[in-house]
């Protein structure tokens, strides 16, 4: 059946109400099972081997005596593992475990399934690894130049004409814009070119990567495991390992944050092994020194910005460079870079070329709206230059040249309604605006932009005999979205919001789901749910029409009972679900509802933020003095759980912008591999969060719901950025804005 | 494995195991009693995920050795609530929308339990400085602070 997708503007009764998590006490009692919680009787203990280069040749692997230590059931080696060269997963396998170079490090060489820890530990250091150490780079400019060490050999640039013939770091070049930038910059009144870096950092999710993987020699195989999208751990595992998929059961288990980085595998194929070599169930845990050098953290990028304006405030032309360190694999980092730096503004001219670049750390995976808020840093610094020089007020110029319903993005389509003005006008009505600021103190301000995803996504919903409801989701809850699809899921059936019980599915009891990311869960999972209650209300319909022996066509669904329409059935009372799903037996059985949808039409997001900074000018340290994020959520389904992602994504942005970064040596060896040294934001170091949610809705969801978790870290680096540059009296442009950057900075000024 | 026998007391009851002397008293609780509420999120005493109480102090279980626990008194998130009542903090911190994930919050309760053990009526200064060695990387810590003050709240209206 084919539902219509298109926003009804239904006035509701729940949606929108602000309900307690189903999930609550058992994540308040400490009942919850994440990742590591899960044990198997006979489970052997995984650890790996990791590089200490940045770059080099295995000349040797020597398990053998590793092997023959007692309580050691299995050793493996990139040996063990099918070959797939030249095939798809190639990158992901290597990845997984070093061929013959280690890439970065960290790197895995070798892992051991043994009976206990201790055994683990001893079997690793029996290993021998012979290694010739290769020349390594680790910057993304140093990487770009032509005498650069090559961190793969087989690199050829794609997106430029003609084909280059000698390989390089630059895997691809990007190009996006419309109409003639060199005309629009001939135009401005004033040009202002800006070049600006920001630092690698991690998602830092307090849960390290944990997987229990059970596979026998019949071919049949389970994983439980932290993860953002169980279906995609299922393809690629069985992928890579030659499994048949519908043999390998992946549980996910509860997820202890993950902001894109569970999207990949990383320990999981070679854990499930591990345990088919051995034969035994196998646990794998990262420790956090592993989650820091071996797991997918985000770019570190250069770019050069230009922008050029009419005193008036219209930007004629923009223009960005942008190079996004994709770590020693292929992805497309500075592409989505390019896509999003222009695009919350209608620019007549515009063109953006995004670079992605290899270097010898860590495969970069996605982190919450990925490559945005780096490009979304030099574009917004750039443009409250371009309100400086030509003595603008920053919030008036943006609202001049925001995109509006019918704009040309810059990357190609033309949007439909969007929140980028009304957030720019709340912005600039907020108290936040007037309110006084004290001496070292300044304010910023910046946009943001993040597409937001739909995808394949399917829901099943079945009615018990007693009338409550299982509603069994395929998207991974990765931070309430059993809360907000019950929600929804009540309020399509017509019954109170504790009548129905979420659960998320493993790959066997549900059809495939899409990973959770890209703010899919609520748009694509809601959707999935709406259809599949409407079945269940179609299907209870016909059991009443049976009930009653009148035409179905003579039943409608009202508040959550059937109802018999028309003079002629007057003497017929309402059936509830709770009545028609208790004579389920005698009118045919169980009462379930479906869906399968691939969810288009997820609507783009926007967001503004506004920042007050302290700045000390004798450490150079800085403190949030006060937040605000105002953001389009499209429907807001819960409430406190939208104002939670608004806050998570700020804070997450404020450690970016002020203390996060990897730290490399000149040996290419990460130097900050744990949180005491990668410090993120503590509780002491935030104030409050204020929020403020749009709700415009999306015109392609029946609810109007759009997605709302990733835009709100884009903002930040630039907001702050600006805050401290007004605060400073300097303009910062390398994040993280760290005390020593910032004092440099100050002492320069001085100086000049 | 050589074992060393640790007699101890676990949220009011005695237990006992056994362990060798350089595991540190997480592993034993997680993978020896079963209380995987205790969670690990970085082994080094900077995240505070492990939080628990020994004799009423809050620590961290991943700094502390199994074997040290011997004759001790040991309190974790499991022991919070008193039968099928959630302490004020388990309800304050469902009402408040206080955990996204999850994973940070039986220590978030356990180290908020101990502030408010010894100040019922922190400030939101107070209380930003005594949640400081526990991390969460979901919320910014606005709602966790809230839940806690909402829960300071309750504890003295029941006094």
């Amino acid at each position: 059946m084919t539902h219509d997708q298109s926003f009804t503007n239904q006035k509701f009764k729940l949606v929108g109400s602000r309900v307690n998590r189903p999930d609550g006490v058992d994540k308040v009692t400490g009942r919850a099972k994440y990742g590591a919680d899960a044990a198997a009787p006979g489970q052997l203990v995984a650890l790996f081997l990791r590089s200490p280069h940045a770059h080099a040749k295995i000349k040797k692997l020597d398990t053998s005596r590793a092997e023959k230590l007692a309580g050691v059931k299995a050793v493996i080696t990139s040996a063990d593992l099918p070959d797939h060269t030249n095939g798809a997963q190639l990158d992901v396998l290597e990845n997984c475990m070093a061929r013959d170079r280690v890439l970065y490090d960290g790197h895995a060489v070798a892992a051991v399934a043994a009976i206990d820890r201790e055994t683990a530990k001893k079997a690793l250091k029996l290993i021998k690894v012979s290694y010739e150490k290769l020349p390594h780079v680790t910057d993304v400019d140093e990487a770009m130049k032509s005498d650069a060490p090559l961190v793969r050999e087989n690199i050829f640039t794609r997106g430029v004409d003609p084909k280059p013939t000698k390989p390089s770091n630059i895997c691809k070049v990007s190009t996006f814009g419309h109409g003639d930038i060199e005309a629009g910059f001939n135009e401005a009144d004033v040009i202002i070119e800006k070049s600006f870096k920001t630092e690698q950092t991690h998602q830092g999710y307090i849960e390290p990567h944990a997987c229990l993987a059970s596979v026998g020699p019949d071919g049949n195989g389970e994983l439980w495991v932290t993860t953002q999208g169980h279906y995609t751990y299922r393809t690629v595992c069985s992928a890579l390992l030659g499994m048949d998929m519908a043999k390998l059961k992946v549980t996910s288990s509860e997820i202890g944050g993950g902001f894109g980085g569970k999207t990949h595998v990383w320990i999981e194929p070679i854990a499930l092994a591990l345990s088919r070599k051995a034969n035994r169930p196998v646990k794998a845990v990262m420790t956090r020194d592993e989650v820091f050098k071996a797991s997918g953290p985000t770019c570190s990028t250069s770019m050069d910005i230009k922008i050029g304006a009419k005193k008036d405030g219209t930007i004629t032309a923009g223009s960005a460079h942008i190079r996004y360190q994709d770590g020693a694999f292929r992805g497309q980092w500075g592409q989505l870079g390019a896509m999003t730096a222009f695009a919350c503004y209608d620019l007549k001219n515009v063109q953006s070329v995004g670079y992605d670049v290899l270097v010898n750390r860590p495969k970069v995976a996605a982190y919450r709206a990925p490559s945005a808020p780096m490009a979304a840093f030099g574009v917004e610094s750039t443009v409250d230059l371009v309100a400086k020089a030509i003595g603008m007020d920053p919030v008036a110029l943006r609202i001049k040249n925001a995109a509006k319903e019918g704009t040309r993005a810059s990357y190609g389509p033309t949007y439909g309604p969007i929140g980028i003005g009304p957030t720019l006008e709340a912005a600039k009505n907020h108290p936040h605006m007037r309110a006084k600021l004290k001496k070292n103190q300044g304010r910023g301000m910046a946009c943001g932009f993040w597409f937001n995803f739909g995808g394949q996504t399917c829901s099943d919903i079945n009615i018990s005999a007693d009338g409550t409801v299982n509603l069994t989701l395929g998207t991974v809850d990765v931070g309430g979205s059993r809360a907000s699809m019950s929600l929804i899921c009540a309020e399509e059936l017509g019954i109170p919001y504790d009548q129905v019980k979420a659960n998320i599915a493993d790959t066997s009891s549900l059809g495939h789901n899409d990973t959770t990311e890209g703010s899919r869960g609520t748009f694509s999972s809601g959707m999935a749910t709406i259809f599949a209650a409407r079945e269940a209300i179609e299907e209870m319909k016909e059991r009443a029409a049976q009930t009653w022996d009148i035409p179905v066509e003579e039943v409608e669904w009202v508040e959550g009972e059937a109802r018999a329409v028309g003079k002629k059935n007057d003497n017929l009372p309402p059936l509830t679900l709770k009545e028609i799903a208790g004579r389920a037996a005698a009118t045919g059985g169980p009462i379930a509802g479906h869906n399968e949808v691939v969810a288009d039409g997820a609507g783009v997001s926007f967001a503004s933020h506004i920042c007050d900074v302290e700045v000390d000018p004798e450490t150079g340290g800085t403190k949030i003095i006060r937040y605000t994020v105002i953001q389009d959520a499209g429907k807001a389904i819960n409430p406190d759980y939208v104002e939670g992602q608004f806050q998570g994504g700020a804070a997450q942005g404020i450690g970016w912008a002020l203390n996060e970064e990897y730290i490399y040596g000149d040996d290419g060896r990460l130097q900050n591999a744990g949180f005491l040294d990668y410090r993120i934001p503590v509780c002491s170091d935030l104030p409050f969060i204020d929020t403020e949610i749009l709700e415009i809705p999306n015109p392609n969801h029946p609810y109007g719901i759009r997605g709302v978790g990733e835009t709100s870290i884009v903002p930040p680096l630039a907001a702050i950025g600006n805050a401290v540059s007004n605060a400073a009296g300097v303009r910062m442009t390398h994040v993280p804005m760290s005390p020593p950057r910032i004092l440099k900075a100050i002492e320069e000024a001085a100086e000049a | 494995m050589t074992g060393t026998l640790v007699n101890t007391t676990v949220n009011g009851d005695a237990v006992q195991f056994a362990c060798p002397t350089d595991e540190s008293l997480l592993d034993s609780l997680r993978d020896r009693i079963g209380l995987t509420g205790v969670k690990e999120g970085c082994g080094t005493g900077d995240c505070g995920a492990c939080s628990i109480t020994l004799d009423g102090e809050l620590v961290c279980s991943c700094l502390v050795l199994g074997v040290e626990a011997n004759g001790r008194e040991i309190g974790t998130v499991e022991g919070l609530a008193d039968g099928d009542k959630l302490h004020p903090l388990q309800d304050q911190f469902i009402n408040n929308a206080a955990l996204q994930c999850g994973i940070c919050t039986p220590g978030f309760l356990v180290a908020a339990k101990a502030l408010l053990d010894k100040n019922n009526n922190p400030t939101e200064e107070e209380i930003r400085y005594a949640l400081a060695g526990n991390l969460c990387r979901c919320t910014g810590y606005d709602k966790i602070v809230r839940a806690v003050q909402a829960a300071s709240k309750d504890l003295r209206k029941k006094k």
